[in-house]
């Protein structure tokens, strides 16, 4: 890991609905690290990451990308370009093509030739273990199916980092499995991911830092083993106390 | 009834009647995607234009919007551009309809998932590329019962263009039954004609409602 982060939260703030949801979050993403995010629903973890690629626009603070500070009021869409995320509930695009869901944004955003694009695609279904689904429509997949095809649809823009938004929330637990290996290979890999997650032995066994979130700002940070086997406060300890 | 040569005008009030109905759906479908567009878009002023351009016509007759077209507006613009008949019901037919059209589109677009416009955006994709790619075949879909019905409609509306004096079926089964005196037969062809158009279309549109319904298989999550 080189020393200039790769993402630098500088104090965000952010209210939805009138409720103020982020109280001043400053965060350092290192290259190649994954940070995982814990903490209560409603603690901002979601709105944290989401601000990130600018799905929601901070009311106040900065953040920095590779170096240079991302300007809201500047067109996000070459930001967004670079920044590759994975939802909760998967929003691959129904009309299209397993193959299509992943060509679309490469050969629309970034121009990429089709035969390229589509064999760029064959290579992450192979990846992701979904080669023989490339003329599957979405809804004929399983919930982790779907949500290792929106890996490979974030992936095939070449992003330079990952958000993960409780990708395995909304999938039946016997398919949560198949989803983590993949995000596992991909930070053996080195990519940067920031990764919002309820799955503690990943974050132990896979993060390299573990933030605990609560009340919009970040109450804990450390190793994972710090963390989540010594936490220091009260409010982590119960937290935890809810997955063992 | 022998064979009236008359009746040799019938083929072509069918042509021009289902000509009628494509041309001006078509620029009603246009029109009524801009309008709803609008009505959903971030900018105020076009939002509110278009509530009310929605309003307006949707308070006022066709067959009046056809008169004032053709008569009034016609005479308005007469020594710039005098518009023959069937433009100018192509116009008056496509601007009502789009005003109905607009909200099925709005409706389509405001069913779509959140999540859709987000995953797109999250890709880099301006919101032109969004609404291309994403949403709009999306809502197309979801849509297309309701605009196959507004097609229906229309073509049974096309009869009001009779007024300004187009060779469709009504006009042409006014005409016939002034020469024949044979108002049963006549209008009783005319309804079959009318019938013959109507009947296929309802069954495209449920034929082609069926078939994307297998494709897409599905739900977005």
């Amino acid at each position: 890991m080189s020393a200039a982060p790769l993402i630098r939260l500088n104090d965000i703030h952010k209210s939805l609905g009138g409720k103020e949801i982020l109280r001043g979050i400053s965060l350092d993403v290192a290259r190649g690290e994954v940070l995982c995010v814990i903490g209560p629903s409603g603690s901002g973890k979601s709105t944290l990451i989401r601000c990130i690629n600018f799905l929601e626009i901070p009311d106040r603070g900065t953040i920095e990308f590779d170096g240079c500070v991302v300007r809201p009021d500047q067109p996000l869409d070459a930001h967004r370009a670079r920044v590759g995320m994975v939802f909760q509930r998967f929003n691959l695009f129904p009309h299209l093509s397993v193959l299509d869901n992943i060509t679309l944004a490469p050969t629309r955003v970034l121009g990429l030739e089709s035969g390229r694009a589509t064999k760029r695609a064959r290579e992450l279904l192979d990846r992701v273990g979904l080669s023989d689904r490339e003329a599957s429509w979405p809804g004929e997949l399983s919930g982790g199916q779907q949500q290792r095809v929106a890996i490979a649809r974030a992936l095939a823009m070449e992003p330079q980092a990952m958000l993960f938004d409780e990708v395995t929330s909304a999938l039946d637990p016997e398919l949560v499995g198949e989803v983590l290996a993949v995000m596992k290979g991909l930070a053996r890999e080195g990519m940067t991911m920031l990764v919002v997650t309820h799955q503690m032995k990943f974050a132990k066994e896979v993060g390299h830092r573990v933030v605990f979130l609560e009340g919009g700002r970040v109450a804990e940070e450390g190793r994972p083993a710090e963390i989540l086997e010594a936490p220091k406060t009260e409010r982590l300890r119960e937290f935890l106390g809810h997955f063992a | 009834m022998e064979l009236n040569p008359y009746f040799e005008f019938i083929p072509s009030a069918l042509a021009n009647t289902a000509l009628l109905t494509v041309s001006a759906l078509s620029v009603g479908v246009a029109l009524g995607l801009v309008v709803g567009l609008a009505r959903i878009g971030p900018v105020g002023w076009l939002r509110a234009g278009a509530a009310v351009y929605v309003e307006v016509i949707r308070a006022v007759p066709l067959f009046v919007q056809i008169l004032y077209l053709y008569y009034g507006v016609g005479y308005l613009i007469r020594k710039i551009y005098v518009p023959s008949p069937f433009v100018s019901a192509t116009v008056a037919f496509g601007i009502c309809y789009a005003a109905y059209i607009a909200e099925i589109f709005r409706a389509g677009f405001q069913s779509l998932d959140r999540g859709q416009a987000e995953a797109a955006r999250a890709l880099g994709m301006t919101r032109r590329q969004a609404m291309r790619h994403v949403l709009l075949p999306q809502a197309f879909r979801n849509i297309l019962p309701a605009l196959g019905n507004e097609g229906v409609a229309l073509l049974k509306d096309t009869s009001l263009a009779s007024v300004v004096a187009i060779s469709e079926l009504t006009q042409v089964g006014g005409a016939l039954t002034n020469k024949l005196y044979k108002p049963f037969e006549v209008w009783t062809i005319i309804a079959l004609c009318y019938l013959a158009l109507t009947l296929p279309l309802s069954w495209a549109v449920r034929k082609l409602e069926a078939r994307l319904r297998v494709r897409g298989a599905a739900h977005p999550a």
